[in-house]
């Protein structure tokens, strides 16, 4: 990565890497503002981008405000994830067809167009590897994640403003991007001037970024955005101390604290449709009215519902304190197990988008100090 | 009908993608009890056989109604055919009741990890089943039968909660017949004219014939069941890790994908279903985990 570029971009020149983005055959996705909220969609100009908002956000707690400057980047993350274009919440995989007491069996999986992606954080960078590890490798991998993560081009963004319910700094996920990307870039305000610091990660990030603008970067660019990045590490909203949590969260398995977080808990599934590395999904089958057709269709789901155990004769997690400490002991014990990474990335939404503020940072703190 | 499936521009997938069904025609239908059938299946898409290995399931889909996970209780030293043995508890399986000779059945498989009959040679067997705990546990004893010299003693410990709900008679009446195969059976409640054993299968354990310092014991049937069996087994002295067990939980994949079949730090689809005690043991104990 040494070899690659590092270039200055200014931001009137910015339009520019939606150009060649397109100009490459790329459906640009990224952040736009949508019912007070930024949200990820599909975007083709920097004026789809929420220029000028910022948000503020603690547990339970979401707000969009004006910033007093025109930035891009100004705001973190929204109630959505990438996950949502690279495992949709909904995707048909089978068409099955019946011919009498035969059915053809059909894939319904199609090329798909190329993706890029701009805005994303290093914590959703660390998101995406964790998918790459769960869907994307191992003896059976998910078709439809592979088919649309091979052909993705990543822009991702330095967070010099940290949120209310961000956590990445002691996640060790951020605020800074050292790999995974394509581009990186660090948005600056210098005395008048607005840029990006933009660092190429891959060879097509720099064939892209040459076709920008841009002026080589000095030691002094990338000595101030360090500085910048360095001061959001310390602006963090929360920590979760991760020394052998693993173990710690093992030991505290018949805690009575469960118990407790489970007569908040409202078992709404939020937390699990936000989370950035959340992947259980059932697979439904429906039917067309004559009953010729058929497909299998694969959905988002949560833990946090009574169906998900189920098996017959009754539900392995039926208690509010079980679901809710599945969810939170697979992210940070069995997640390690299973596949030898964390499965939280410190992105701080379901603490946000939980609407009685339930804050992970805070439970695991509790049952730290209860190990002790 | 002969509607082609409708696709675009279809990726190219091959045998990569586990998640692609295939129909197989079923063969014959055998009603092993009131609530227990078993379905012999032929694979219609040309390929000769389904290999498996004693323990390990497949996922069975009705059409348009659904898929569940159900352990392959067939022979597994003759897989030209696939046999399939289930209780009708839900919408596909009794869906699946339903089915008749001709229909077809899609099949996805054979998954997870499997008995250890390699492994065991040169033991003793000890085999303990409670209910339909027996279907996964029957190609154990058509591969031990196969391969009968290479086994110390083996015994079949088999409880059901009446003698109505005693599954494989014919197989049963079979391996009580042999001489190298002892076969102990009981029922909870002694119903009609029952003249054998009366209670819990733990009370076979005691006085089955095997040598608890050098056995393999494989045990299936509900979770309750199986704790007390391998509390009784470890009583005999049977080692933990020569102790398996085979779990049970909700599956929508089959192969780690969908989270449903999640217990503690495993995933039952692929690293079990069938578990050696010692690897197990710490979670097996942990209610609702």
């Amino acid at each position: 990565m040494k070899n690659l570029m590092i270039a200055i971009v200014e931001r009137k020149d910015f339009q520019s890497l939606f150009d060649a983005l397109k100009k490459k055959g790329y459906q640009i996705s990224g952040p736009t503002l949508r019912d007070n909220a930024v949200i990820y969609d599909n975007i083709s100009s920097v004026e789809d981008l929420p220029v000028g908002w910022t948000d503020k956000q603690d547990a339970g707690r979401y707000r969009l405000e004006k910033s007093d400057r025109a930035s891009l980047f100004g705001y973190v993350l929204g109630p959505q994830s990438w996950k949502k274009f690279l495992y949709p919440a909904e995707h048909t995989f089978l068409n099955i067809s019946r011919n009498g007491k035969r059915f053809e069996v059909g894939s319904a999986e199609e090329e798909q167009q190329p993706q890029a992606f701009i805005g994303v954080r290093p914590c959703e960078l660390q998101a995406l590897a964790i998918y790459d590890r769960v869907l994307g490798e191992g003896e059976f991998a998910a078709t439809s994640y592979q088919l649309r993560r091979k052909k993705l081009f990543i822009t991702a963004v330095n967070c010099i403003q940290p949120g209310g319910t961000c956590f990445c700094a002691s996640m060790k996920t951020g605020p800074k991007a050292t790999g995974g990307f394509d581009l990186a870039l660090t948005e600056m305000f210098d005395s008048g001037r607005h840029y990006f610091l933009t660092e190429a990660g891959t060879k097509l990030g720099e064939e892209v970024l040459k076709q920008i603008p841009n002026r080589e970067a000095g030691e002094k660019d990338i000595l101030a955005a360090e500085e910048a990045l360095r001061k959001a590490s310390e602006k963090m909203g929360r920590r979760l101390d991760i020394k052998d949590i693993k173990e710690m969260m093992y030991r505290r398995f018949d805690d009575p604290h469960w118990e407790e977080i489970s007569q908040r808990c409202m078992t709404c599934g939020n937390c699990t449709m936000v989370c950035p590395t959340c992947f259980c999904v059932n697979v439904e089958d429906t039917t067309s009215l004559d009953g010729r057709e058929a497909q299998r269709l694969r959905k988002w789901d949560s833990c946090f519902t009574v169906d998900f155990s189920y098996i017959h004769g009754g539900s392995i997690r039926a208690t509010t304190t079980s679901r809710y400490r599945q969810w939170m002991m697979h992210k940070l014990s069995y997640w390690q197990d299973q596949f030898g990474m964390l499965g939280c990335v410190g992105c701080g939404r379901c603490i946000t988008w939980c609407p009685v503020g339930i804050d992970i940072t805070e439970e695991a703190a509790y049952f730290r100090k209860e190990d002790k | 009908m002969a509607t082609t499936v409708k696709n675009k521009k279809t990726a190219p997938l091959g045998t990569a993608d586990a998640m692609h069904i295939r129909p197989f025609s079923i063969r014959r239908v055998v009603k092993e009890s009131f609530d227990t059938f078993s379905l012999e299946l032929d694979p219609l898409s040309g390929e000769k056989g389904h290999k498996f290995a004693p323990g390990q399931f497949n996922m069975l889909y009705v059409y348009g109604v659904g898929e569940v996970p159900i352990s392959i209780s067939g022979d597994p030293t003759r897989h030209k055919t696939l046999t399939h043995t289930t209780r009708e508890v839900g919408t596909v399986t009794r869906a699946m009741r339903n089915l008749k000779v001709g229909d077809t059945l899609g099949v996805r498989g054979p998954f997870g990890s499997s008995w250890p009959v390699e492994d065991a040679v040169g033991n003793d067997v000890v085999i303990v089943a409670g209910g339909i705990g027996l279907a996964p546990l029957r190609p154990v004893i058509y591969y031990i039968l196969a391969h009968r010299e290479k086994y110390g003693k083996v015994v079949l410990l088999y409880g059901t909660r009446t003698p109505e709900d005693i599954l494989f008679r014919k197989d049963l009446e079979k391996w009580r017949s042999r001489f190298d195969l002892e076969t102990l059976l009981t029922v909870d409640r002694a119903t009609g004219a029952w003249k054998g054993n009366v209670g819990v299968v733990t009370t076979l354990i005691g006085r089955a014939p095997f040598d608890p310092l050098n056995c393999v014991a494989m045990v299936c049937g509900p979770e309750i069941m199986m704790r007390f069996t391998v509390l009784e087994l470890q009583k005999r002295g049977v080692e933990e890790d020569k102790t398996f067990i085979s779990m049970e939980r909700n599956m929508k994949c089959g192969i780690g994908l969908c989270g449903h079949c999640q217990l503690g730090p495993t995933f039952v689809c692929k690293e079990g279903p069938v578990y050696c005690y010692r690897d197990l043991k710490d979670v097996f104990i942990k209610r609702e985990m």
